[in-house]
């Protein structure tokens, strides 16, 4: 099956009709037909659907050095089609694409298409993919549009995402939207430093809390003193200080300035609507590092995609992007009214807002920062073994290693529930001063108990979002994390546990075999690995065609991570077994271990690696080679 | 000033080593912890102690400068240069080894090998501890510790310990007569942590053979200063 040597169609007429949603960002759009015919591509088998190429489009794509004014600062930037504000790109599902990549810039640049499954070459990731494209030179990017939904495209070279370069990707479905919107608008979030990527990178390796202006002072520690004690507050810091670690650690990079579409609070991005209608907001995370958490005051969203896949509509009124991620969300803004759209860092250092308004002009309200999360021991529990307690961190990894082992022994096939933590309260009760190797088996005792309570057989596709609710706790979070999130208004935060895929991509079968992949670090040297191994020093990960395997995160470092495997679907473990929602990007939070399964349906060579930007260049990064192909 | 380079010679033998893992991109910044004016009850000073650094997360090579530059007499009372190669030995600390040149004016110039680690010791302090090998060594240990009033202004005390092991007359040192050196500075970062200006104190005092060697030539065996400057990180 060669996806590329069909026969050359007439283009149909909503391939056409569809032209004149372009965005002004885009540039030009042909129709013209390409020699994509003579291009050899390796076939690639879906599983789920053989794409049909219907149209063919030709879209032109320039990266260039732009100026950038966020109205708190300018500075020189990378942006496409020479502007600060991301290009959108419409696809069809069913299209053919050639996409004319022209480098304007003085270093060799990249597009990789963020979600989108295609050929490898196509992939866009120097090094792995291809070979990058040189200043001055013009890469054309072929591939078929073989899904629909929001995605989102950047540069993988160097640190020219963070200074810039990232865009939109919408796909219109096939057969037209099925979630009836009467607008339809990108929501693309960023987190624009004053700094450059590289400097940013650079600082960090020098001083890893260069960038982090909200930790814990004289004027913390004497409030709460006055809160508890004066000695219960040392005590606190001194738990920390033993471990040289920070509760303040949640964000790496602060003094930002956070924008929606290229816009900061004061440029003030506003989507109009009429009283009534509904309105679909795509919201990408295009940030560098920062997980933005999204309201909408007065409006209840209703979550109906998920990294471009339809999931069950479920309404919340607040939600959690990670980096990378993408939902799409309806809301119905009923009154004559502005409302605010809300993005708010995780660390609580930065907020944009943008507006939702019946009228040009008009800007909604802008709500106070609301108080900075503290990390707690919980946050810590994937790095017991990590408080420079010598070789402990071996000795943590084999506890790890029992737990899950006990996992398989006793939860059996596929529908494990994931994530398991480790039960903070329990080990607050333990003084981490004498913690010594010896502890260790309590530990595990500890995690053993914790385990078997909550596997029994019955608990075999037991609905996790009804466990959540049960005691309010996100299973995705260690228990007792300070990261946890609630809602502003004390109503529904979205979980994972609420993502139902609405069309399961892939029959749901056992995977052949496990990878456990311990996401590790040592922040005071800005170092990021994987099982302890930066990629340079990393072999690949090696995946055999056809077979499905479970990969098993466990966030062994106090910093969450959004990992993003290229080219191929991660099937997110929620416990909803057929249900379990498909991304592309999953986040995974400190002291927590995380499942996900993969289909591996697309031959070559791909990325897999932590979505932040200097915890992908710190190390936290693999390649995945997948042996074997279509017969 | 020229002394500065003595040991550019030194610095050709050792660069090599530093490029061991070149991989990936090359980490590089400079960082003063002091830089400052001291006004004290004899000659008034100008100070720096800086590291400019180069390498990798595996291998950093390091060039540390200490200077205290009379500004009467326009002599160093102390000018002091180290080419380091600092490489990780666990979590949080660096093993050290390098070369060392003690070059001021109006004493016998040294030069030593060095030994030592660096690194972050529980409840966050900055530790230098070195030994200088050489027919006159020592021990030095240096400590620093970052109080944070607010994000921005911060109280940094600090304390150097140089214990001679071996009388080096010809420079007042006695064996195990330690010269001790504490400060505090409050600092204020102005831009990000690239400029962070101080006001501060400094004390420093002789002890054992080396107060009375010191006390035997006439010379001060203490010294309290006010200190103004900046600290610089880039």
């Amino acid at each position: 099956m060669r996806l590329f040597q069909g026969k050359q169609r007439a283009l149909s007429d909503t391939a056409l009709s569809s032209s004149k949603h372009l965005a002004t960002g885009l540039s030009r759009r042909q129709f013209g037909l390409t020699a994509a015919a003579a291009l050899a591509m390796p076939a690639v088998l879906r599983a789920h659907e053989s794409p049909k190429i219907t149209s063919k489009g030709t879209y032109d794509v320039t990266v260039d050095r732009v100026r950038i004014d966020t109205g708190n600062f300018r500075k020189m930037g990378v942006g496409y089609n020479k502007s600060q504000h991301p290009t959108t790109l419409r696809f069809k599902e069913g299209e053919e694409v050639t996409i004319n990549v022209t480098n304007n810039l003085r270093e060799s640049t990249s597009i990789h298409w963020h979600g989108l499954i295609l050929p490898f070459q196509q992939d866009g990731v120097p090094g792995i993919s291809f070979n990058g494209i040189a200043p001055g030179d013009t890469f054309t990017y072929r591939f078929p549009i073989q899904q629909a939904g929001t995605y989102w495209f950047h540069s993988h070279s160097g640190f020219q995402e963070p200074d810039g370069a990232y865009g939109a990707i919408v796909i219109e479905p096939r057969d037209g939207e099925r979630v009836r919107a009467d607008r339809d608008y990108v929501v693309q979030l960023a987190d624009k430093h004053p700094h450059p990527g590289s400097r940013i990178m650079r600082n960090l390796k020098m001083m890893p809390d260069y960038y982090n202006r909200s930790q814990r002072t004289l004027q913390t520690l004497i409030e709460d003193s006055r809160q508890d004690s004066l000695q219960a507050a040392l005590k606190d810091r001194g738990m920390w200080g033993r471990m040289r670690m920070m509760p303040t650690d949640i964000e790496d990079v602060q003094g930002f300035t956070a924008l929606i579409n290229g816009r900061s609070t004061s440029q003030n991005w506003t989507g109009l609507f009429r009283p009534g209608e509904k309105v679909r907001l795509r919201i990408i995370n295009s940030s560098a590092m920062t997980y933005f958490d999204m309201r909408i005051p007065g409006l209840k969203m209703t979550v109906v995609q998920a990294d471009g896949n339809d999931v069950k509509p479920v309404t919340v009124d607040e939600l959690r992007v990670a980096v990378a991620e993408t939902y799409d969300v309806i809301v119905q803004p009923r009154e004559n009214k502005v409302y605010s759209i809300i993005a708010e860092s995780m660390g609580r250092t930065a907020l944009v807002r943008g507006t939702l308004s019946p009228k040009e002009g008009y800007a909604g309200a802008v709500p106070p920062l609301r108080p900075k999360p503290l990390l707690t021991i919980a946050d810590m529990s994937g790095m017991m073994g990590g408080m420079d307690m010598g070789d402990n961190v071996m000795q943590s990894a084999g506890g790890m290693q029992n737990m899950t082992g006990m996992d398989h022994s006793n939860m059996g096939a596929a529908s494990a529930p994931t994530p398991q933590a480790m039960d903070p309260s329990a080990m607050q009760g333990a003084d981490h001063s004498d913690m010594e190797p010896s502890a260790q088996p309590a530990m595990k005792d500890m995690d053993n108990s914790q385990m078997s309570g909550s596997s029994t057989p019955g608990m075999n596709g037991m609905d996790r979002s009804g466990m959540a609710m049960s005691n309010g706790d996100d299973p995705f979070y260690a228990p007792g994390s300070g990261l946890t999130p609630k809602a502003y208004n004390g109503g529904k935060f979205l979980s994972y546990t609420d993502l139902r895929a609405a069309r399961p991509l892939y029959r749901n079968r056992t995977p052949s075999r496990t990878i456990e992949l311990r996401l590790t670090g040592n922040m005071e040297r800005y170092i990021w690995s994987i099982n302890d191994v930066k990629f340079d020093d990393a072999d690949p990960i090696v995946l055999n065609y056809g077979e499905r395997v479970r990969i098993r995160f466990i966030n062994e470092t106090m910093m969450a991570h959004p990992m993003h495997l290229h080219g191929m679907w991660s099937i997110v473990d929620t416990g909803q077994g057929a249900r379990n929602p498909i991304k592309h990007t999953v986040s995974v939070q400190p002291g927590v271990t995380s499942d996900i399964e993969v289909e591996v349906d697309a031959p070559g060579q791909w990325a897999f690696h932590c979505h932040l930007s200097y915890h992908a260049d710190g190390g936290m990064f693999r390649k995945v080679v997948v042996k074997g192909r279509p017969a | 000033m020229m002394k500065c380079f003595k040991l550019a010679g030194l610095a050709g033998f050792l660069l090599p080593f530093a490029q061991v893992a070149q991989a990936e991109p090359l980490i590089w910044g400079f960082q003063a912890e002091q830089f400052e004016y001291r006004s004290m009850d004899g000659e008034d000073a100008l100070v720096w102690d800086f590291d400019a650094l180069a390498g990798s997360d595996e291998m950093k090579f390091v060039w540390r400068s200490e200077a205290e530059l009379g500004l009467t007499s326009d002599d160093f009372e102390k000018l002091e240069n180290q080419l380091r190669l600092q490489f990780p030995v666990s979590t949080f600390f660096d093993a050290v080894v390098g070369a060392y040149a003690g070059t001021p004016d109006g004493a016998p110039d040294r030069y030593a090998g060095v030994v030592g680690i660096k690194g972050l010791a529980p409840q966050w302090f900055e530790i230098d501890a070195d030994l200088f090998v050489s027919d006159h060594p020592f021990f030095r240990f240096e400590a620093e510790y970052e109080a944070l009033l607010t994000n921005r202004l911060i109280l940094t005390p600090s304390i150097e310990v140089d214990l001679p092991l071996k009388d080096d007359l010809a420079r007042d040192r006695g064996a195990g007569g330690a010269v001790v050196e504490i400060g505090a500075r409050l600092s204020y970062d102005v831009i990000d942590r690239a400029f962070s200006p101080y006001i501060g104190v400094n004390y420093e005092a002789s002890f054992g053979d080396t107060k009375d060697i010191l006390r035997a030539n006439g010379e001060d065996t203490d010294a309290f200063a006010i200190v103004i400057g900046t600290r610089l990180m880039f």
